[in-house]
């Protein structure tokens, strides 16, 4: 018995004197907008008791890393958080490049700001549209989805050829370059398409009475709380804790940005909204002044070890020829040690523990999923509310089943 | 490396501990103590009380199979500082025989569930866990995964939710 019902109890308040109620939510259910289960006791319409469960969508990332090459993992990297993947293979790759001892390209590390911002503020699109057809504001996820769209179809798409699936980075740089138009693109696009979107979304909630009763100290959390709890990210800064490692642990070129890190007071489902909001702001003026100071160069290391020879010189050349082999059979050679690499991704903190013992493959790889501690504190946000504030919540903390069961 | 200059995290602990941090390296930048299991609750709360240190934020929890070597096991820790902004790795090891260590969730509430993923994945027991079961993998799944001697290709029937 959970400490609300021997209250309730006790004090003859439960609303139905029955036992209390079991509700089955997921795992394949529209709410959960991916396979979660959550287990309800309710007495009446409030949880007295809430048992999350996951593991529906393990696909065995960490033993499937075990045997394979370094390069190999980048593709299953991409399947963590699918929202925004090129993140992840951002966040893979700087970890293994710190156990490498490799320093990317000027322009490399720009690339990878530029895609890190994008990815950033479609998750949080994704997170802030689908959390309003939840809790039944429909417009505002077409809003979002129309430069989410555009985002893949002109930007990403191009870029990688893929949409989700993007496999962009590599140790020691990228696929490859951007291509021709892209910055002028990805400019319009900032400028034309996200910007009108995030203001009519603003428009529409963020003064909206209804909303704001529907949202303001739904599931809210102390900071005291939240950092006991492990969250990290959005989550963790709209309970008012500052903490951004693109800030406080600066990596690639954050620090030559000017921007702001945005914190709520309430730690509810409206100052979660509201700092993803400031957040998608605060990344088109990263991703302009990106564009602005984005320098040329080479996109990759000149070191044979990490990259792939041309692939006119593999027909042309023996050396080249067997470098090539080397790279796809044996893959690149990593020296042994552990590393853990952190970034700051569209949930919180993404972190890669590696441990090599030497050779062309991982001897271990474990990701910290931002989502993994979010969903492990929805009990502490949602027991004693109102069941339809579960799926408020739920929606708000922005869980992942991808990167939360690997 | 014997002869880098230590990290103040490392020789604070160290001054701290003794004999019980069984060895530290700051390979790769990250600062890493290895401690002995017994103490491994002590440790991690003056690690999260000590004014110098305030190591609030336990990011991560997971383990390591060295199979071979011994001991086999190693519970590995990863903790950030909000107001210190730093940090440090924690591992312990554990023996096959007797995969055991206290559970650190009095100190960070927020490690029950990376605590229930090792157990999942290694068959590390965490002593005082509330709630010790399987996390990602089923309650009826035989054996833990992410051992090196748990073959990638063995196919076990999946069945169906549990009641």
């Amino acid at each position: 018995m959970t400490q609300i019902e021997a209250y309730r109890r006790e004090a003859g308040k439960l609303d139905m004197q029955a036992e209390p109620m079991i509700l089955n939510i997921g795992p394949s259910h529209p709410a959960t907008h991916a396979t979660l289960r959550l287990i309800a006791e309710l007495d009446g319409e409030t949880i007295l008791k809430l048992t999350p469960e996951f593991g529906y969508l393990h696909r065995c990332f960490e033993k499937e890393s075990e045997n394979a090459t370094w390069t190999q993992v980048i593709p299953y990297t991409d399947r963590l958080n699918y929202v925004s993947s090129l993140m992840n293979n951002v966040g893979y790759v700087m970890a293994v490049e710190k156990l490498c001892g490799v320093e990317v390209t000027e322009r490399c590390k720009y690339i990878r700001v530029l895609i890190c911002e994008i990815s950033r503020i479609i998750d949080h699109m994704v997170c802030i549209g689908a959390n309003m057809v939840d809790i039944g504001a429909l417009t505002n996820f077409w809003y979002f989805w129309k430069p989410r769209e555009e985002v893949y179809m002109h930007l990403i798409e191009p870029l990688t050829g893929i949409r989700l699936t993007t496999q962009y980075t590599r140790i020691g740089g990228l696929l490859w370059d951007l291509p021709d138009g892209w910055v002028e693109k990805c400019r319009d696009i900032c400028r034309n398409v996200i910007v009108p979107a995030i203001a009519d979304v603003n428009a529409l909630l963020t003064k909206n009475r209804i909303f704001i009763e529907r949202t303001m100290g739904v599931g809210s959390i102390t900071p005291k709380e939240a950092i006991a709890r492990g969250f990290t990210g959005p989550c963790l800064r709209a309970a008012g804790v500052p903490l951004d490692l693109r800030k406080d642990e600066t990596y690639l070129v954050y620090d030559r940005f000017d921007f702001d890190v945005p914190i709520g007071e309430q730690g509810d489902t409206c100052d979660r909204y509201m700092v993803r909001m400031e957040e998608m702001r605060q990344s088109l003026r990263i991703i302009e002044q990106a564009l602005d100071q984005l320098p040329g160069g080479p996109v990759n290391v000149d070191d044979p070890r990490f990259l792939l020879p041309p692939k006119q010189e593999v027909y042309d050349n023996i050396e080249a020829l067997m470098n090539h082999f080397k790279h796809i059979m044996e893959g690149v050679q990593v020296p042994a040690g552990e590393v853990y690499s952190a970034t700051e991704a569209a949930n919180g903190e993404l972190g890669y523990y590696i441990v090599s013992k030497g050779g062309g493959g991982p001897y271990k790889i474990k990701v910290r999923p931002p989502c993994f501690p979010l969903f492990q504190g929805m009990p502490h946000l949602c027991e004693g509310g109102m069941l339809a504030d579960l799926i408020a919540v739920l929606g708000s903390v922005n869980i992942i089943a991808g990167e939360l069961d690997r | 490396m014997a002869e880098e200059k230590k990290s103040a995290v490392l020789v604070k602990l160290a001054g701290k501990f003794g004999d019980d941090i069984v060895a530290t390296h700051s390979d790769f930048g990250d600062d890493t103590a290895q401690v002995r299991r017994e103490r491994i609750v002590e440790i991690c709360t003056f690690l999260r009380d000590d004014p110098g240190l305030r190591f609030d934020l336990a990011m991560d929890c997971t383990g390591v199979d060295y199979l071979g070597e011994e001991p086999r096991f190693e519970v590995v820790y990863h903790l950030y500082s909000i107001a210190k902004k730093h940090r440090v790795r924690i591992k312990a090891r554990v023996p096959e025989e007797d995969p055991v260590i206290d559970s650190v969730i009095p100190v960070w509430a927020g490690m029950d569930w990376f605590e229930r993923e090792a157990y999942d994945m290694y068959g590390i027991v965490f002593r005082n866990h509330p709630n010790l079961k399987r996390i990602l993998m089923y309650e009826e799944f035989e054996g833990h995964p992410l051992r090196k001697d748990y073959p990638k290709a063995r196919r076990q029937p999946t069945v169906g939710p549990k009641e």
